[in-house]
């Protein structure tokens, strides 16, 4: 699935927000001007901390909430005034809201029973449900005899069962262990990939917002910071915001001393000037914070190599199997953290070494300064 | 290999493991037991002790016996075909006499005047006049003073009396009796009023609880999904009849329902009748009374049952396209059963001994079980009827608690 590329056409957009508004108490916007397309066949995951309006997005899409402002519209009519029943989409929420009462049969036959259909296509479908979760020996059971990672498969069967075109889900993993997750984020994956449904994914998890999805809008107080594929996010973040969320990132805060094209010369107190990749920096005089993933730091680099060359002493070093993660102490700042790959090759550091750094002018992006 | 050298050896100091843990455990379970000892006690001698000798006394009487010893004895030989012979009208004059001089003639009296009503007179005569007898034959002599003693139902109800436990009380609460020669017979209308009182006290019972589940589940839905800075008014509203006297309750509606009362007024100044309707000293006023008093106890159980229902569960079936009633009815709902099981079993108990209510607000008809438990403990002081229809009334509470701990199972209610 290649996000990017489905989205080239705007007319293909099967669910838009445009200009979508949403205030609980009328004072502040949870969501602010919220304009989204997705993509018919995408995976578009809703990333951000814990109050960002991801909920309430969803909410907006679901029909369980109305816009403050602004319309929404699925597959190009506008849902603004369709009750959620009438709508035809899938939802998983984050404690899966199965229901206690019936049996996981039940659970399944409820959307299928709500629309009439016939008893043998009902069983079939019920059978198929639960084949696709792999719980077919389950179908009798109460939720409550299940485990977190079956109630789980059992929300997701029963969303998918009645054959929407859009599903959503809300934090569906956040309840589960680890491993359990990993396996889950896999296993929805091979479903949408099977069914190619329509999914837009809540999380606020980075990690299996990159596994998972075709694109990601990363959510911060009611806005989409950035919306692209997870390369894009990772590799080429657009705001201090995003690079701080997805991944590691050391920040150094500074201030724009010369422009030149798409590059940059910052000067950061007590380090000197830094050559970087100006991204989204507003003049020189202005500040800035330049953004550096801890694996593009190079140690003790040949001379003249890099444009970017400063002197270090190690303050920390942790190894941790696949890595090891040193903290340097650079001209004062020493939460400076490079990961160096722990296989054979690798420059030996001890705590208290003096060494030198260095990195390349397009690794370091000078960002906004919040 | 840790774990297994532990499991086989035992503890550093040699004890095995299990006597250890039991050890442990009974340490826990006697501070367990001494933190409900005064509990306990209290609850023995406070309610299970007096109710266990109130129930006593609905199969237990031995006033006959007591009083009339002699007499009691020479009938265990009789019988009891054709009236005694001589020896027992002896021991009868002698027995007679004896309770003349005590002063116990009334009590005798009394006794049989619950079998065989206007004894009690002729017991007390034949009392006055047997003490001035002095010589034989003493059956025509008795006989003489009263023929209450020629009588053939009189001494069956005498030779009953050879036995301290009777179920002449428990008979009688169902509207049964002793017939002249001692079979079962069902009682004369004018006495056979109990089976009655029950299906009464069912009825009302039955009436009350579902009048506050119909009014009460609305409002515990209210209650249990609105914002809590509303809700929390609207429950002070709900709990505040907890916090007023039950007396000043039921009589505040007797002004508002009386004749020339609040409602009675207002609806004639409305022109809705024209005439007062009758609201009080009736059914209607004792189930809105008792209906008042009651609303809170089924209220709050299905309350804190739906509180603890998340509304992602409507929201999820209203998803999978089902319309606000359909969710409701079958997703939401039956959730509230237990709460809905527990309120309602909880009202339905506490009618059943109402006595207070239908007393000041309703009229003769309404009067339940517990006003003829009352009216037998206070005014006729015959406790054994008061025994046994409270027997009865506390038999039926807990064969329909069982019944509906095998349909609901009371496991699965929640109080609060
Ligand atoms: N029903 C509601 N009433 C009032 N405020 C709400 C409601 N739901 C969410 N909010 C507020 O809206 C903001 C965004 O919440 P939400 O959409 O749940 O965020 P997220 O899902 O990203 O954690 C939060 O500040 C939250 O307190
Ligand atoms: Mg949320």
């Amino acid at each position: 699935m290649e996000g990017r590329g489905l989205m080239s056409s705007t007319n293909d957009a099967f669910v838009e927000f445009s200009g979508v508004q949403k205030t609980y108490d009328g004072e502040a916007l949870v969501v602010k001007n919220l304009n989204l397309e997705v993509a018919r066949g995408e995976f578009l995951t809703m990333l951000g901390p814990s109050g960002s309006g991801k909920t309430t997005t969803l909410m907006m899409l679901a029909g369980f909430e109305a816009p403050t402002h602004g319309s929404i519209l699925l597959g190009g009519r506008a849902i603004d005034n369709m009750p959620p029943h009438k709508r035809d989409i899938g939802m998983v929420f984050q404690n899966y809201a199965l229901f206690p009462h019936m049996t996981v049969e039940e659970n399944l036959a409820f959307p299928l029973r709500v629309r009439k259909l016939g008893k043998a296509d009902t069983h079939a479908r019920i059978k198929r449900a639960l084949d696709m979760v792999r719980l077919g020996a389950y179908g009798g059971r109460r939720p409550g005899q299940l485990s977190g990672g079956q109630q789980q498969r059992v929300a997701l069967a029963r969303a998918l069962v009645f054959g929407p075109k859009l599903v959503l889900m809300d934090e569906p993993l956040g309840a589960l262990d680890k491993q359990l997750r990993e396996h889950m984020q896999l296993e929805i994956k091979r479903i949408h990939e099977n069914l190619g449904v329509t999914i837009v994914y809540v999380t606020h998890d980075q990690v299996e917002a990159l596994t998972m999805s075709d694109r990601i809008a990363v959510f911060n107080e009611g806005v989409i910071q950035q919306l692209a594929a997870p390369v894009e996010l990772y590799e080429r973040p657009q705001s201090a915001f995003v690079a701080q969320f997805i991944g590691e990132n050391n920040r150094l805060r500074g201030k724009v001393v010369a422009m030149n094209g798409a590059d940059c010369k910052v000067e950061i107190p007590g380090v000197g000037n830094v050559h970087a990749l100006a991204v989204k920096v507003e003049g020189v005089g202005q500040p800035t914070v330049l953004s550096l993933r801890p694996e593009r730091v190079r140690l003790n680099p040949t001379p003249g190599s890099l444009p970017n060359v400063f002197s270090a002493q190690v303050a920390e070093v942790i190894y941790l199997g696949d890595h090891v993660r040193t903290r340097l102490s650079v001209c004062g700042h020493d939460d400076f953290v490079v990961k160096l790959p722990s296989s054979e090759g690798v420059v030996q550091v001890e705590p208290g070494a003096a060494i030198t750094i260095g990195w390349n002018t397009e690794d370091c992006r000078a960002l906004d300064a919040p | 290999m840790a774990t297994t050298a532990v499991r086989s050896t035992g503890s550093p100091k040699g004890m095995p493991l299990h006597l250890k843990l039991r050890r442990v455990e009974r340490r826990q379970k006697l501070k367990a037991f001494i933190l409900v000892l005064p509990l306990l006690l209290f609850i023995l001698i406070g309610f299970v002790l007096p109710i266990g000798r109130m129930l006593f006394n609905a199969i237990h009487d031995h006033t006959l016996l007591t009083l009339m010893p002699r007499t009691m004895t020479a009938l265990s030989e009789w019988e009891g075909r054709d009236l005694p012979d001589e020896a027992i009208y002896a021991a009868l004059i002698a027995d007679l006499k004896d309770s003349w001089a005590q002063k116990t003639a009334t009590a005798i009296g009394k006794r049989m005047n619950y079998e065989l009503p206007g004894s009690l007179s002729q017991v007390v005569l034949s009392a006055r006049k047997a003490s001035l007898l002095t010589s034989g034959p003493y059956k025509e002599a008795m006989i003489e003073i009263s023929p209450l003693w020629g009588r053939q139902d009189v001494w069956n109800l005498m030779k009953r009396g050879t036995s301290a436990y009777t179920d002449y009380y428990l008979l009688r609460s169902i509207d049964y009796q002793y017939g002249p020669d001692s079979q079962i017979v069902a009682s004369p209308p004018e006495n056979a009023i109990f089976r009655g009182v029950f299906l009464r006290t069912l009825s009302i019972s039955i009436s009350v609880t579902a009048v506050t589940l119909l009014l009460g589940f609305p409002v515990a839905y209210l209650l249990a999904t609105l914002p809590s800075r509303s809700s929390n008014l609207l429950m002070i509203m709900v709990v505040l009849p907890f916090w007023t006297s039950l007396l000043v309750r039921t009589i505040a509606w007797v002004v508002l329902l009386q004749q020339h009362g609040v409602v009675n007024e207002t609806l004639i100044a409305l022109h809705v009748i024209s005439q007062p309707a009758e609201l009080v000293y009736n059914r209607v006023g004792t189930i809105v009374a008792m209906t008042h008093i009651q609303l809170p106890f089924t209220l709050l159980p299905i309350y804190s049952v739906m509180k603890t229902i998340s509304p992602t569960y409507v929201r999820a079936a209203r998803s999978l396209g089902a319309g606000p009633f359909y969710a409701f009815w079958k997703v939401y709902f039956p959730q509230t059963l237990p709460g809905i099981a527990a309120g309602c079993l909880l009202t339905f108990i506490l009618c059943l001994g109402y006595y207070i209510t239908p007393a000041l607000v309703g009229g003769a008809a309404d009067q339940m079980v517990s006003s003829f438990v009352a009216y037998y403990t206070n005014e006729e002081l015959n406790w054994g009827m008061a025994s046994a229809l409270g027997a009865i009334l506390l038999t039926a509470t807990l064969l329909l608690y069982y019944s509906f701990n095998k349909l609901v199972g009371v496991d699965r209610l929640k109080m609060g």
